[in-house]
């Protein structure tokens, strides 16, 4: 291996590595703030990549049609919860809320599928899509149960994922879709190249990382998800409600998959099935910052990519078993190492 | 005398009409027609919904079951269609796995099956498609009329990648052509870019790009990206739309083998299947409202081989009992040529598949379409 494979693996893995980062960094956030290992997250990102493809050559995304009954389900449920508390005043706000935004988008999505609109709208209106279905699928999925084991938080994450693969294949097809990249260009240093399309991925997730960095520090919410993910009871108790935080996770989960997914389909093929595998080496980045530290899953996750890419390099026909293989030590020493968490739920 | 003679006339017009009556052939399918490999089932079961209700003055009664791409489930329609149905010939099914185990079926009851999917011959099996042998050879001589020396291998890393790589090597190596990578990726992979490395590295004249579907794009896309100028191969499974829509500029120039039905309209009038590859294709799309594929053509044909078949075996004994499954087995393999949709087939004892180097057309991709190469 010469200096110059080196670098190119070094390069598709960093870049890989950061898409599982932004991800990694999601799977944190939302099971730090409600306990959920959510692994249907690959799903935001297949969504959101196959959405913009789909506008991309015109068509009207039959996915929006999900997000419109997921908005009926969830307005109904905050009505009949409304009705039996004969708190009528609260009605208005919620339809305005459950109702209002995800239809505006429907509505704007089937206006602009046939103009061929400039490729950034389109890449705006796939991720807005895919933002208003995470809390959909929190207050319709999760918010019933918030309070049950991590365990049926887990079976409940995973069905979902099954329940949205199976509707990537009925709204998308079984083939695959790609984009032409964003920035079709590439920069020569020496006698090596390097893709736009990587610097704008390994970009978006330092600005990502800054900006959840000041969220997190500096503003109201943020400091609510922190307080939430410190002890759930005791943010409970100074007036930051569980669920609002955990509806705002979702929000900010399924836009960072969304933007993922976007920035994906731009440079590789993406298919109905794709999410799992992207979601479990999200999952593994994350673990080896067991889940809590968002700086671990992130050098965790460029080591997955790194990883992939080298593992693939050596031996293609074994690349996941060579990644997943890797974890395993991982997994054993957190395990080793771990003590029950403070509220004392059984993990 | 008169009176007589019209009796005897009526007589012999109701036994013969009786006659007709009687003479029903079962046909009888198992199809994959939902689950994962629905894509390919229902096309298949359009086809056989498309086949005419009688052969000659035969009556033809089409039993079509589901096996939802289960091999038990398999099985049982087979026996369902044996034992309840009466059926003298079984189409099916969809897939290799269900296919292998009907055969077990098949050969206990003594039922001739016809695959769709690409399976060893036993008894009374027969298999209808393009085997990876046949592609392969096709694949290997244009290679060497074009001068290849070192030839990389980018394969699915599963069992299909396996077959194929050794289907290659086996008529590679004999032709003088070295084969120089067995790199392997998986269908849903985000990044070749090792792999393609790794065959960049290997410097060879000609990339074997042995994956289905629009998954064989993407090292084809990396490969350009990454200045690769040599020749590109893909297999039969790529001859699609979505394929071409994925490769866009990328598969410019590349060549593929593909079975004629695929590109039937731009093949040259003399060939044989040309005709009624395009009648058949028009007629489905009249009917189903979308373009046949190639595995409505292997379905198509399995009706071909039968009517070919049923005159001798009619001669032996009627529909129904087992000495006219025999019969149409011994009939089916009797090795004259049956010129279907998607091959002409040469079926004979020991070859139960019966294509030659009729059944496979070299395509060229130019202007994002599909074109044979002269």
């Amino acid at each position: 291996m010469d200096f110059q494979i080196f670098f190119f693996l070094l390069e598709d893995g960093i870049a890989n590595g950061a898409i599982y980062a932004l991800l990694a960094v999601t799977m944190v956030l939302v099971f730090t703030t409600t306990r959920i290992l959510f692994v249907a997250q690959g799903e935001f990102v297949t969504f959101s990549a196959l959405t913009f493809a789909s506008l991309q050559i015109g068509l009207v995304p039959q996915i929006i049609w999900l997000l419109g009954l997921l908005a009926v389900i969830a307005a109904a449920i905050e009505i009949y919860r409304a009705v039996s508390d004969k708190d009528f005043k609260s009605i208005p706000g919620t339809v305005g809320l459950y109702l209002v935004a995800p239809f505006a988008v429907i509505a704007l999505t089937i206006w602009i599928a046939p103009l061929g609109a400039p490729m950034l709208v389109q890449a705006a209106v796939s991720v807005a899509i895919v933002t208003l279905l995470g809390p959909l699928v929190y207050r319709i999925a999760f918010q019933p149960v918030s309070s049950g084991s991590v365990r049926l938080l887990f079976v409940i994450a995973i069905a979902l994922h099954f329940v949205f693969q199976g509707f990537g294949l009925l709204f998308f097809g079984a083939e695959g879709f790609r984009v032409d990249p964003m920035i079709d260009a590439s920069f020569e240093v020496g006698s090596l190249i390097i893709k736009a399309q990587a610097i704008l991925i390994v970009g978006t997730l330092a600005l990502f990382t800054a900006l959840l960095y000041v969220f997190f520090g500096y503003t109201i919410p943020g400091k609510a998800l922190r307080a939430t993910a410190v002890n759930r009871v005791g943010a409970r108790i100074v007036g930051i409600k569980p669920d609002l935080a955990g509806k705002l996770a979702f929000l900010l989960t399924a836009f960072i998959g969304g933007v993922s997914g976007v920035l994906i389909v731009s440079s590789t093929t993406i298919y109905y099935d794709s999410g799992l595998l992207i979601g479990l080496k999200s999952v593994l980045g994350a673990i080896s910052g067991g889940m809590v530290s968002y700086p671990a899953a992130i050098i965790g996750s460029i080591g997955v990519g790194i990883l992939e890419g080298f593992g693939a390099f050596w031996a293609s026909a074994f690349t996941e078993a060579i990644v997943f293989s890797a974890f395993i030590p991982v997994l054993l020493w957190l395990s080793l190492r771990s003590t029950p968490n403070e509220e004392g739920h059984e993990l | 005398m008169r009176i007589v003679s019209s009796l005897v006339l009526a007589t012999a017009l109701f036994a013969g009409a009786a006659h007709a009556q009687e003479t029903t052939l079962t046909i009888g399918a198992t199809i994959t027609a939902t689950g994962a490999a629905a894509s390919l089932g229902i096309p298949e079961k359009n086809a056989i919904e498309l086949m005419p209700e009688t052969i000659g003055d035969v009556k033809v009664r089409y039993i079509i079951l589901d096996d939802g791409g289960d091999p038990g489930r398999a099985v049982r329609n087979a026996r369902q269609l044996v034992e309840e149905y009466n059926a003298d010939v079984i189409i099916g099914s969809t897939t290799i796995p269900n296919s292998l185990a009907i055969g077990e079926v098949a050969n206990q009851t003594k039922t001739p099956q016809i695959a769709l999917a690409p399976i060893p011959a036993t008894d009374f099996v027969f298999s209808l498609p393009q085997t990876a042998d046949l592609m392969a050879e096709g694949l290997v001589l244009h290679m060497k009329e074009q001068g290849v020396k070192r030839a990389a291998y980018l394969g699915f890393a599963d069992s299909l990648g396996d077959h194929n790589y050794h289907a290659f090597t086996k008529y590679a190596e004999p032709a003088g052509i070295e084969v120089v990578t067995n790199e392997r990726f998986a269908r849903n992979d985000t990044s070749v870019t090792a792999q393609v490395l790794r065959v960049m590295q290997s410097k060879p004249d000609a990339v074997f790009i042995s994956a289905s579907g629009t998954p064989a794009a993407l090292p084809q896309i990396e490969l350009k990206g990454r200045g690769y100028k040599g020749m590109s191969y893909f297999l039969h499974g790529v001859i699609n739309r979505p394929f071409l829509r994925v490769g866009a500029k990328s598969i410019e120039g590349t060549y593929a083998t593909a079975g004629p039905f695929s590109v039937a309209r731009a093949l040259p009038d003399s060939n044989p299947i040309k005709k009624g590859a395009i009648e058949m294709m028009e007629a489905y799309s009249a009917k189903f409202g979308e373009e046949a594929s190639s595995f409505s053509a292997y379905a198509w044909d399995a009706y071909e081989i039968i009517k070919a078949a049923l005159p001798a075996a009619l001669d032996k004994a009627a529909p129904g009992t087992e000495e006219f499954r025999i019969a149409l087995k011994d009939a089916i393999e009797r090795g004259e040529d049956v010129t279907g949709v998607s091959a002409v087939y040469r079926i004979t004892k020991d070859d139960h598949n019966g294509l030659d180097e009729r059944a496979r057309v070299m395509v060229t991709v130019k202007d994002n379409e599909f074109h044979p190469v002269d």
